[in-house]
């Protein structure tokens, strides 16, 4: 293995659970040491699946799982040393949250006073130092939530997976709860491989995000390139909120492309997806990266377009217009002077840069 | 009002709200009653009267003294010393003669249980009372037969004064009153029921042991297999059920036979010699199997029962916090599989020690059962006492064993799915 720096890497690996179709797909994921990487995707796009393979409860069909250099394939879970927190908890139901802790260091033989003073410190860590003698079902959901945490970390692992470890908490505590995890993997400086559907849960704790779409990585890097530069239609669509005009690649000058809608109206673009003339193409285009009216002559997009309705949200007036033949159009319109005065079948002009609209495959 | 006493609430009608409340709880009741009603009829007549009245008949001894009560009466005089006075042969003689023979042969019965031979002098004696004519009485009887002359007689007399007598209880346990009834063991070559309680308890735990040996990977693989082959493991293990007890029990006489498939296919394939066949029927060994198959699936059902609801992902998380298979197995899966072998043994030993109709086709003299002595003696020596005796022990020890089960393990950890 090349670079010190990587500690997870996935190489071309495959999986498939009946022989017939493959649920993951060559799959290729470099994870350095300390990073905290958030696996998001549409519910059965093998997100899970993968995360099993890395922690060992699935064999990869093929290709090839290194930890720390090391080919960990047939390396048996419980030799692997890696944390995990399931998304039911999984804290077994018979022991005390105390022996929950001490299981993992029981069975490393550490002396009775290391682990006492660990799971002490773990549970501290979580702020549930009062509740060692309690049964897991005494609990709470949050508190079960921060039990398993605390368990996954206690051992000391230097990678922990969780795979949707917040799906069954209520919003405020799944809040709270995203904090503290994220707090705690600054601490201590652990990798973490991370599972959600919850794409705001995902952009405001990882350092990566891998979008994960029918077995396949469709993108992987940070939250902002995520949002701001998707690399296809799938990406621009899942992340955020997202304008999509179809039409045909007209010509290509450098980094930049010519796509013509089925009326007619010509948008210029930022040429990501696309390979040559004739191409189909969806140009992706973020909702407030659109100005109405604007006075400003440096767009080059400018088009006329038809106010359908408008949506009052306090801050922002959602516009949906009709622009280049597709009328669920969005645009966020600050609550300012210039919004208060839109109305509803009035003719308005929206121009946006070329280098916030991008030409991207068809999806 | 509003002064009514404290604590006391009134609804906005002005009644009190317990009052109101009772009312319409009362109708809820009654409907209630009414649903269970017919199946706590059934139960009564067909279950807790036989058991009570079994109860009863394994202490009561009041027959006898219906046949001869001025005996008995003339009895409690008697100093047990000499023989009894001229007033009590007297007595005796009229109650013999002037009895209904078939009421003489049923309290002669019972009299034997206390001294074998009254059987025989009562009925002789009824015989030839006929002929005397007038007292006094004591002579002629003993000329009849001179075991009217024997202390032993009328002492033996003195266990069955009172209505009631533990002797069932105590043949139950291989001991007896002597006739001065005072408790002793039975004579050497009738103690034969402390050997079957041994035995039968032996049988139960071990039928209970291998049920849960062989109910144990089963169930835990039904419970983990996909469901399209767990339905076809489980219409395996359910088999047994669909089949009639007795065809079962006759194909294992013919798997088991000395001549038997089994032996046969031993032989065929030089395992073993031809005349060095196993012994495997007719005697306990045969019991123990027959019945470790056929109460298999009263194993299996609680047990897979209480293991589907155990979520795969306790072992996953066992494994990934560093534990063995093994040792993730025994802290976590096992401990969690507990309700369901608590429910499984007690079923299985349950049913076992009460076991009747295997033990009896299969079992030959060595592996009979306490439950082959109740049918034995009720249907055969038509000694009811004694039958009752026995079921009322089998019913204590299993209350016993339930409540020491409950105070060690709880049975709240009894799940049956
Ligand atoms: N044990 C299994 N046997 C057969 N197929 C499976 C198994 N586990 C998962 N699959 C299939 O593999 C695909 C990926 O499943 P996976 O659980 O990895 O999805 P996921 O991304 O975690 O979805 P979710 O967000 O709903 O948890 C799905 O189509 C699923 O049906
Ligand atoms: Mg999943």
């Amino acid at each position: 293995m090349g670079s010190t720096d990587t500690f997870v890497k996935f190489e071309k690996v495959d999986k498939s659970y009946d022989g017939e179709t493959l649920v993951v797909k060559d799959l290729n994921v470099d994870i350095p040491q300390g990073e905290f990487l958030t696996m998001l995707g549409p519910s059965g796009s093998g997100k899970t699946t993968t995360l099993m393979m890395l922690a060992g409860f699935e064999t990869p069909t093929g290709g090839e799982i290194y930890l720390d250099g090391e080919a960990i394939n047939k390396i048996p879970p419980y030799k692997r040393g890696i944390g995990m927190v399931f998304q039911n908890y999984a804290l077994f139901p018979h022991m005390t949250v105390n022996e929950n802790l001490a299981f993992p260091l029981e069975v490393r033989k550490l002396i009775k006073t290391d682990i006492q003073e660990k799971v002490k410190k773990a549970l501290d860590m979580v702020e549930l130092g009062a509740f060692g003698n309690r049964m897991p079902l005494q609990l709470s959901g949050g508190q079960q939530q921060r039990v398993a945490l605390a368990r996954a970390l206690v051992f000391e692992p230097r990678l922990v997976l969780m795979d949707e470890p917040l799906g069954a908490l209520d919003k405020k505590l799944r809040e709270q709860m995203q904090y503290e995890i994220k707090h705690i993997h600054e601490n201590l400086g652990i990798t973490v491989v991370y599972v959600t559907h919850d794409q705001s849960e995902a952009l405001t704790m990882s350092n990566r995000i891998a979008v994960f779409n029918d077995g396949k990585i469709q993108q992987i890097s940070s939250p902002d390139i995520l949002y701001e530069k998707p690399e296809n239609a799938f990406v621009a669509n899942f992340i955020g909120e997202n304008n999509q005009l179809k039409g045909k690649v007209k010509s290509i000058s450098g980094k930049n492309c010519i796509v013509t809608t089925d009326k007619g109206d010509e948008i210029t673009s930022l040429k990501i997806n696309v390979n040559s003339v004739g191409d189909s193409s969806t140009v992706s285009l973020r909702p407030e990266r659109v100005e109405i009216n604007s006075a400003d002559s440096n767009f080059e997009n400018t088009f006329n377009a038809k106010v359908k309705e408008l949506i009052y949200l306090g801050d922002h007036i959602r516009t949906r217009v009709e622009v280049c033949g597709n009328d669920q159009f969005i645009v966020k319109v600050p609550n300012s002077y210039k919004g208060a005065n839109l109305k509803e079948g009035a003719s308005v002009k929206l121009s946006w840069k070329a280098s916030d609209s991008r030409a991207l495959d068809l999806g | 009002m509003n002064e009514t006493t404290t604590g006391s609430i009134l609804t906005t009608e002005g009644v009190p709200l317990k009052v109101s409340l009772q009312k319409a709880e009362k109708r809820n009741k009654i409907r209630a009653i009414l649903l269970v009603a017919p199946l706590l009829v059934f139960i009564l007549v067909t279950f807790l009267i036989p058991i009570g009245d079994m109860l009863l008949r394994s202490v009561d001894d009041s027959y006898i003294n219906t046949v001869f009560p001025k005996t008995f009466k003339e009895y409690k005089k008697w100093d047990r010393q000499d023989l009894p006075s001229e007033e009590l042969y007297k007595t005796m003689f009229f109650e013999v003669k002037d009895s209904e023979g078939y009421a003489i042969g049923k309290a002669s019965t019972r009299m034997n249980y206390a001294k074998s031979g009254w059987k025989s002098l009562l009925k002789k004696s009824k015989r030839k009372f006929k002929k005397i004519e007038e007292g006094p009485y004591k002579e002629q009887m003993i000329a009849i037969d001179k075991k009217w002359a024997d202390m032993e007689y009328w002492k033996a007399l003195g266990v069955m004064v009172d209505a009631t007598t533990a002797g069932y209880y105590l043949n139950a346990v291989d001991l007896k009153y002597n006739v001065d009834k005072e408790i002793v063991r039975q004579k050497e070559n009738r103690r034969i029921y402390n050997h079957t309680w041994i035995k039968t308890f032996k049988v139960s735990v071990l039928v209970m042991i291998f049920c849960l040996m062989l109910g144990y990977p089963i169930s835990y693989l039904l419970s983990t297999l996909p469901l399209k082959y767990s339905n076809l493991l489980m219409i395996c293990v359910l088999l047994p059920f669909w089949t009639s007890l007795l065809v079962r029990t006759v194909a294992w006489m013919v798997m088991l036979q000395q001549k038997g498939v089994f032996n046969n296919l031993l032989v065929m394939a030089n395992v073993i010699a031809d005349e060095n066949r196993f012994k495997l029927m007719y005697n306990e060994t045969a019991t123990i199997i027959v019945m470790t198959q056929i109460l298999l699936p009263f194993m299996v059902l609680p047990l897979y029962s209480v293991m589907k609801t155990i979520s795969p992902n306790y072992m996953r998380a066992a494994l990934n916090l560093g534990a063995s298979p093994l040792h993730a197995f025994w802290k976590v899966y096992m401990p969690n599989s507990v309700p369901g072998i608590s429910a499984g043994c007690m079923l299985v030993f349950i049913l076992a020690i009460g076991y009747y109709i295997t033990p009896e086709l299969v079992g030959g003299k060595d592996g009979q059962m306490v439950g082959n002595w109740i049918a034995y003696h009720l249907k055969t020596t038509l000694n009811w006492g004694l039958s009752a005796a026995l079921g009322a022990i089998l019913l204590g020890v299993l209350t016993v064993l339930y409540w020491v089960y409950n105070k060690l393990v709880g049975i709240e950890n009894i799940k049956l799915g």
